[in-house]
């Protein structure tokens, strides 16, 4: 019998992994739908060489040890991966956590005359699969937070648009929740179109906007009188029933600013200031209208 | 000394601000303007701070004063060509400038100005 562990359970790793896939099989939370048998039996393989390959004694019960860089690092892609295929994280931990099994079960095949041994030896190692354990399992929400970190940058990348609906009239309709950064923003955008058009007057829609709190309503404030700053006029359209509730029960003052409840009645309002006239045209005049337009 | 021209055009003030204001410089367009507008009998004053890219308080309480002072004699102000990021710090220093009019380049703030002045004078008539 080997003094050491590690090299003890390095001779036996073919009888590691064949346990290791039996408990892995064996689980119920199996996702044969997300990674096939064999890809996996590949891939347990794989960690379990890159495992004995770098563990020695001294670093087993050292899981931060330079020379174990290459596994934790495999692991992490692992986790990483799993995270993308959508896995859930306790399906992860469970992967590292079988490998406990497997090693332990092992282990006391190997050492069931000396029961004292064992029980330091099993104690170190599971510590250790503990550890790797842990490094799946933030590696993993580290991924998840990559997810959402780069879906928040791409949404606030996605410039709310500034249209000219006529001439002399913007429109802006924001969708989604307005905060501090994005109506910075918002409000950047509205002023240079209006400075770059030269337009009189401009539409705020918010009937993309879930909710209008205190806040919120500061903001759009803040920005009317910007545009009333800068020489033209800010109408707010698109106000929701529960948001006009929402506004008089939390007793913000909406009274200096001119506010509409759809885009088109907005408009109206706005070709009333421009002092424009749309008409309906006679029925007759239609046919040679349309043909001197084209 | 610099000094800020301050043009008349018929019976409006024209001034175009050109350079960044400091406060020495602010203060005496303050009075420079309030003289001409007794000297001229002028009906309206145009700002113009296009050029204006730097905004603090002091200048904005200085507009504000300058419309103030200019409607006691019985004149009208607008503020044209103001920039974005000025309107925004405006705002954000929460100075919205009350009783001043605003347009968006020269040619609009003649038009109101000249609106107001004419419907002043409608009203007077009456």
């Amino acid at each position: 019998m080997t003094d050491s562990i590690v090299e003890l359970l390095r001779q036996k790793k073919k009888q590691v992994l064949t346990t290791w896939m039996r408990v892995q099989l064996a689980d119920d939370s199996l996702r044969e739908d997300l990674m096939p048998n064999d890809e996996l039996r590949n891939q347990s393989s794989e960690l379990l060489n890159t495992l004995f390959a770098v563990l020695t004694d001294a670093n087993l019960s050292n899981i931060d040890a330079p020379d174990l860089e290459p596994l934790i690092s495999m692991l992490s892609g692992i986790s990483m991966s799993r995270a993308r295929q959508g896995y859930t994280p306790r399906e992860t931990a469970v992967y590292i956590f079988s490998l406990k099994d497997a090693l332990l079960e092992t282990l006391q095949a190997e050492l069931t005359n000396d029961s004292q041994r064992l029980y330091l030896e099993s104690l170190k190692i599971s510590k250790f699969l503990d550890s790797l354990g842990i490094v799946t399992f933030e590696t993993f929400i580290q991924g998840r937070e990559d997810i959402i970190l780069r879906q928040t940058d791409e949404m606030a990348s996605i410039l709310t648009p500034v249209v000219k609906v006529w001439d002399g009239i913007l429109a802006m309709p924001i969708i989604g929740t307005l905060d501090s950064s994005r109506t910075l923003l918002v409000m950047e955008n509205l002023l240079q179109e209006i400075v770059n058009t030269g337009s009189d007057i401009a539409i705020l829609d918010i009937s993309g906007v879930p909710m209008v709190d205190s806040m919120v309503a500061q903001h759009l404030i803040k920005t009317v009188n910007a545009t009333r700053l800068m020489g033209a006029e800010c109408i707010i359209s698109g106000i929701r029933p529960e948001i006009a509730q929402t506004i008089v029960h939390l007793g913000i003052d909406l009274s200096n600013v001119v506010t509409k409840a759809t885009l088109a009645s907005a408009l109206k309002y706005a070709f009333r200031v421009l002092r424009l006239e749309v008409k309906k045209a006679p029925s007759g005049a239609r046919s040679s209208e349309e043909t001197s337009l084209f | 000394m610099e000094r800020i021209p301050i043009l008349k055009m018929g019976r409006f003030l024209l001034v175009t601000i050109q350079v960044d204001l400091y406060d020495r410089l602010a203060l005496d367009l303050e009075a420079n303007i309030i003289g001409a507008i007794t000297k001229n009998n002028a009906s309206g004053v145009l700002i113009d701070i296009s050029a204006v890219s730097i905004v603090d308080s002091f200048m904005g309480r200085i507009l504000s004063n300058i419309a103030s002072m200019a409607r006691v004699l019985d004149a009208e102000t607008v503020v044209v060509g103001m920039q974005p990021a000025v309107a925004i710090t405006l705002v954000e220093l929460g100075l919205p400038l009350k009783g001043v009019y605003t347009a968006l380049n020269v040619e609009k703030g003649m038009e109101l100005l000249r609106s107001k002045t004419l419907s002043d004078d409608a009203e007077s008539d009456d």
